[in-house]
């Protein structure tokens, strides 16, 4: 039994220094492309030099993008941005579709071209379909037509949707679609609104 | 007579647009009718003809016309040239695409302050850039040519990593990266199609029809100024021009479409 162990160890040193040869490899282009990056943009009006700093669950979401995304990583994002989920201090999910439609249509914010005064938008059209009289969606995400109709309102269902918005990344790690309300996109007002634009039978998405 | 030909023209793309507006499903179609309605006339010729102009008249501190200019196949040799860019430069011991080499170029040899022409580099109504200008007439004596780009130098080759790097690095308060955007095929934002930058196939169509003509703009834009509103939209800070990462994600975006065949300057939206 000892023997075996022994006999199989330069076999498993052998991996290792490859495994290990591998992340160096990695940890080396990402010091580059850091490097490079910082040398190469320049501060322009609210797009400032520190949004090219990544948090970790950039970090790791950027080294795993090229391949499968191992379980323990995915676990680690996941677990790091559940942490972050605030539900509605008001404990009021819904808001106004009205205003969750204008915020969907809006694109704007956080560009370095404009106004920081005004609220930022969601650009939800940008990648999925939501209201049957807007036929300019996009494909990225998925199609959210009937959303509330088709799944209904109870307190799981709302607290689900509020985290997805809230958080993508709690349950989908390295997920396309922002962290609205983790990363100060969008404001608990805003996501409620948005919330009501999914969820209000008299809203167009379930018409 | 030429009045009315602009008149007809005018109308032309106002019905173009309406049709655009009501029920168009996608970009390429969108494109290939604004190309129709333009025929023959390309606005980006404008572009060139300048941009030969500034090529062969001397200009600058120096006097000197940029016959000495080596865009990587001799002195003076602009056909074909843009196909090979970006590439290694021994002169400025660099990789350059071509928005750079001229700026050397119109610096080193005509002694042009290079802080003015980076000032203009994007034009924007009167104030005119030579830049995009000097892009389009050499870009435009590439038509035809095959995408054939050398990254055998090991900085060309590190170039080419740095620009893959770049494609998947996630940053910014949207969590965006290129790959976000580009990384699948058969994908829109509104109805905008996305070509997925990582294939042949995608690389070739996106990167063989830039620079182009915007008629959204009313202005040829080159693939620098493509590349920073990219970074715009991922709400990043502001591009360098002729930067590391610049001219990184060009010798990328470039080398995956090896094989295509340039049609730029073209007409786009
Ligand atoms: C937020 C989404 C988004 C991100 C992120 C993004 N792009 Fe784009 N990109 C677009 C859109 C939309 C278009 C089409 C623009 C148009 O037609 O007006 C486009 C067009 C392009 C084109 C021209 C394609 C063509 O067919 O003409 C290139 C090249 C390109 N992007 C490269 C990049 C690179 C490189 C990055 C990363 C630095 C990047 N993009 C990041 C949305 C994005």
């Amino acid at each position: 039994m000892r023997n075996m162990n022994l006999r199989k160890l330069p076999f498993l040193a052998l991996v290792l220094g490859v495994l290990l040869h591998f992340e160096v490899v990695a940890d080396g282009m990402r010091d580059t492309v850091v490097a490079a990056m910082e040398a190469s943009f320049e501060a322009k009006k609210q797009a400032t030099m520190d949004r090219l700093d990544q948090d970790e669950t950039q970090t790791l979401c950027t080294q795993h993008a090229a391949g499968i995304l191992p379980s323990a990583v995915a676990e680690r994002i996941m677990t790091l941005n559940r942490a972050t989920i605030r539900p509605p201090p008001d404990g009021q999910y819904l808001g106004d579709w009205k205003g969750g439609e204008l915020i969907a249509q809006t694109g704007t914010g956080f560009q370095s071209s404009d106004d920081p005064t005004k609220p930022a938008g969601g650009n939800c059209y940008a990648c999925h379909e939501l209201s049957g009289s807007e036929i300019a969606f996009g494909t990225i995400g998925p199609s959210l037509r009937y959303y509330g109709k088709v799944r209904g309102t109870s307190p799981t269902t709302l607290a689900a949707a509020w985290a997805k918005l809230y958080n993508s990344n709690a349950h989908m790690p390295c997920s396309n679609m922002p962290r609205f309300g983790h990363r100060g996109i969008l404001t608990d007002q805003q996501l409620k609104d948005l919330m009501a634009l999914l969820f209000d039978p008299a809203s167009p998405v379930n018409q | 007579m030429k009045s009315i030909y602009g008149c007809i023209r005018g109308l032309l793309l106002a019905a173009c647009c309406v049709t655009l507006a009501w029920a168009q499903s996608s970009t390429e179609e969108a494109i290939a009718e604004y190309r129709a309605m333009f025929g023959d006339e390309n606005p980006a010729e404008l572009w060139q003809i300048r941009g030969e102009e500034l090529w062969t008249t001397p200009r600058g501190p120096k006097n000197v016309a940029l016959a000495g200019c080596d865009l990587g196949l001799g002195a003076g040799i602009v056909t074909g040239a843009y196909a090979q860019l970006p590439r290694w430069f021994e002169d400025t011991q660099r990789v350059q695409d071509l928005e750079s080499r001229l700026v050397s170029c119109l610096t080193d040899l005509q002694g042009l302050d290079e802080a003015e022409l980076l000032k203009s580099r994007f034009g924007d109504g009167a104030k005119k850039s030579d830049l995009e200008a000097l892009t389009a007439y050499i870009v435009a004596a590439s038509r035809g040519h095959t995408m054939s780009v050398s990254i055998a130098h090991p900085a060309a080759q590190a170039a080419y990593d740095l620009g893959h790097g770049v494609f998947y690095y996630r940053a910014g308060p949207h969590d965006f990266s290129c790959a976000t955007c580009h990384g699948e095929s058969g994908k829109r934002i509104r109805l905008q199609v996305l070509p997925k930058l990582l294939d042949p196939v995608g690389a070739r169509y996106a990167y063989t029809s830039w620079p182009g003509y915007r008629v959204s703009q009313g202005e040829l834009r080159t693939m620098e100024w493509r590349l920073q509103d990219c970074f715009r939209q991922q709400r990043l800070p502001q591009l360098r021009y002729g930067s590391e990462v610049a001219i990184g994600l060009t010798m990328f975006l470039a080398k995956n479409a090896e094989g295509g065949i340039m049609t730029a300057p073209n007409i786009t939206r």
